[in-house]
């Protein structure tokens, strides 16, 4: 069976890797694109791979196969667990300077042993690179991918388009597919047998173009911008008082987003008139808006309807924000939002994805 | 410094996407518009120009006839000349084939920066960008929640979420795509809609580009959509109700899911 390439990062946590080689398997047998050889194991020479040390069968390395930690790179057992045979490894710091260009170079020079298909996750580094490998290699490029199958002329892959509200099957007549994922949406289950993946590192020598990109900071300052949060969260009459407004806060700081208010919530002083998001106050663009006791004015809906991931919690299951939520909960904001604070904390303390 | 903003016409999202018989999406039924980033785009190059002397603003779409309402559109807003690429062999072109035929008007225009929507909203793609660039042999600066244009050199910052925040810099020529984060683009003044009357719309096919007809289109794509279905029923299981534990529970699931826990 012909290799199924499946990028690792850059940045992106275990579980999105988990995710691709659960689909990849499904087409062939998978190998993990790696910037580094994953935790755990032993480098090879290119040609001269070698299996990972310290193996037994039934997760015998358990005792010195480092946890997993939660976001972080998965480590080689984990990937085998998923089914990966191989683990394609590159060091040079390059990889880490210029992830996304570099990883163009490791994933065309790779591409040259013909593999099944190449699955990357859809954030924005993976939909780069996706795109520039598909140009490279004049292969077809499917993006918003939620499943895929093994059809006769290659991967099917089930697109979810327009916010899911038609699903679309498309497969790739040329070249190698190279499908971009929404990991998201694909339940993760470990392979039927546990590989143990063979750690082969790749020397790569860069063209000068691959530095054009340079990151010159990254910070996890939270911005106090709402046209420009990633994530927000905003409160309504629902929050009930200036007190309750606190919640508000509490869980934008813990999703790392910025907090806002309705109108009302600023009409009522509880947050100052620069975070009302409505049509008249700021109109805004998160990938993640998180509505406490609001209703949905068409006002506040105006605001805030170019937002990516809309959930919203009140107490009204008739509310109209409920007709433009990606997930409603219906309950007492003043309940709900303390157990949600908690059951956040709970997961942070947990890895991600437990090592057996 | 030259700057082609691509400006795709997209059916209004308000009314959703329907399907021809040959699983193309219909273009020329119910209201389309300028596709939501790249009015953003369109914007942001305007403000390169409102700081420069030497600004030339070119809109470029490939599209049907119907589609010279995007660039219509981004003349009222400020842009100084447009293109339309239209020809029928077009039809049924996947992200590679729109890359080709784009990245051949860019060079053909000549260009420092390229500006376009970080997505388009009909298809959602996010590739286009991306694969212009690569096509040109430029980088790219892809996904600009703010965008910085210097004298020599482009700064984008971005909030990929889960408090992942970064800068990038390039130096011209390069692509840059814009989010709707960069900004609520400025509304045109009232006179402008009569200065765009006068401003030139050319008309380019396949042959103006040099491009052979069997590379693009439904023939030479290499994506089919074999299948498109709607999803009824709206969203079945979207409520969650209960007590304020198990609520809490699958409100914690869901943004772990989306990855933004
Ligand atoms: C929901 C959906 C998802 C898709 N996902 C992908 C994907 O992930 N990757 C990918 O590569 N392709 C994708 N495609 C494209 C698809 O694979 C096919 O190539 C094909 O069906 C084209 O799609 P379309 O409906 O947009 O075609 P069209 O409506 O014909 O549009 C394709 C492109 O050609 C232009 N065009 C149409 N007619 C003309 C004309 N007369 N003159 C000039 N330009 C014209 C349009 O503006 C558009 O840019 C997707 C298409 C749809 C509908
Ligand atoms: N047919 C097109 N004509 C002009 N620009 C386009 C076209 N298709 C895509 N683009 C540009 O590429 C961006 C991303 O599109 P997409 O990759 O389809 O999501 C759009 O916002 C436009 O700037």
């Amino acid at each position: 069976m012909a290799e199924v390439l499946v990028l690792a990062g850059p940045g992106r946590a275990a579980r999105a890797t988990c995710a691709l080689l659960t689909l990849a398997r499904r087409l062939g047998t998978p190998a993990v694109v790696a910037g580094a050889p994953a935790n755990g194991t032993t480098r090879a020479r290119a040609g001269t791979p070698a299996t990972v040390t310290g193996g037994g069968k039934n997760g015998a390395t358990q005792a010195r196969t480092p946890r997993t930690v939660a976001g972080g790179p998965a480590s080689a057992a984990t990937l085998g667990r998923f089914g990966a045979k191989t683990i394609y490894a590159a060091t040079a710091p390059e990889m880490d300077e210029h992830p996304v260009a570099a990883r163009v170079e490791m994933l065309v020079r790779l591409a040259r042993h013909r593999p099944a298909a190449i699955l990357v996750a859809a954030d924005r580094d993976g939909l780069e690179i996706a795109g520039r490998v598909a140009v490279r290699l004049d292969s077809g490029f499917l993006s918003d991918v939620v499943d895929v199958t093994a059809g006769p002329d290659g991967p099917v892959a089930v697109q979810s388009v327009q916010g899911g509200a038609w699903r679309v099957e498309s497969s790739v007549v040329r070249g190698v597919p190279v499908l971009a994922v929404r990991t998201e949406h694909v339940a993760i289950t470990p392979a039927p047998a546990p590989a143990r993946p063979v750690v082969t590192t790749v020397r790569l020598t860069f063209p000068r173009s691959v530095r054009a990109v340079r990151q010159v900071a990254r910070h996890r300052a939270r911005p106090r911008d709402l046209s420009t949060a990633a994530v927000i969260v905003a409160g309504g009459r629902g929050v009930g008082s200036a007190e309750g407004f606190e919640l508000v806060r509490r869980l934008a700081a813990a999703l790392d987003g910025v907090p806002a208010g309705s109108h009302a919530a600023a009409e009522q002083g509880w947050c100052p008139p620069q975070m009302q998001v409505d049509q008249v106050g700021q109109v805004v663009h998160p990938s993640l808006y998180l509505a406490l006791g609001i209703s949905g004015s068409l006002r506040h809906r105006a605001g805030m309807r170019g937002a990516g991931t809309v959930v919203a919690i009140d107490s009204d299951p008739q509310a109209p924000i409920f007709r433009l939520s990606d997930l409603g909960a219906v309950g007492d904001v003043h309940q709900v939002v303390p157990e949600l604070l908690a059951e956040i904390e709970r997961r942070r303390a947990l890895p991600l994805i437990a090592e057996e | 410094m030259r700057i082609v903003v691509l400006v795709k016409q997209v059916p209004s999202t308000d009314d959703g996407l329907s399907f021809a018989p040959d699983l193309t999406v219909i273009r020329d039924a119910g209201p389309c518009g300028l596709n939501a980033a790249d009015w953003c785009a369109v914007d942001q190059s305007l403000q390169v120009a409102v700081r420069r002397r030497d600004v030339q603003i070119t809109a470029v779409t490939m599209g049907p006839p119907g589609a010279a309402d995007a660039l219509r559109t981004a003349l009222v807003l400020g842009a100084d000349a447009a293109v339309h690429i239209r020809d029928e062999a077009l039809h049924g072109s996947d992200a590679l084939a729109t890359s080709r035929v784009l990245a051949a008007a860019v060079r053909r225009l000549g260009f420092d920066l390229v500006l376009c929507g970080a997505t388009s909203a009909d298809s959602g793609m996010s590739a286009v960008p991306a694969m212009v660039a690569e096509r040109l042999g430029v980088p790219a600066l892809c996904f600009a929640d703010r965008l910085l244009v210097r004298e020599r050199k482009v700064e984008i910052h971005r909030d990929d979420g889960c408090g992942d925040r970064r800068v990038f810099v390039a130096a011209p020529p390069m692509v840059i795509s814009v989010t709707e984060r960069c900004g609520e683009p400025h509304y045109p003044r009232y006179v402008s809609r009569f200065d765009a009357r006068d401003k030139p719309i050319a008309v380019w096919g396949l042959d103006t580009l040099g491009i052979d007809p069997a590379e693009v289109g439904l023939a030479g794509s290499a994506c089919v959509v074999r299948a498109a279905t709607p999803r009824s029923g709206g969203r079945p299981d979207a409520l969650a109700m209960g007590d304020p534990t198990s609520v809490a529970i699958r409100l914690a699931d869901f943004l772990a899911e989306r990855q933004f826990l």
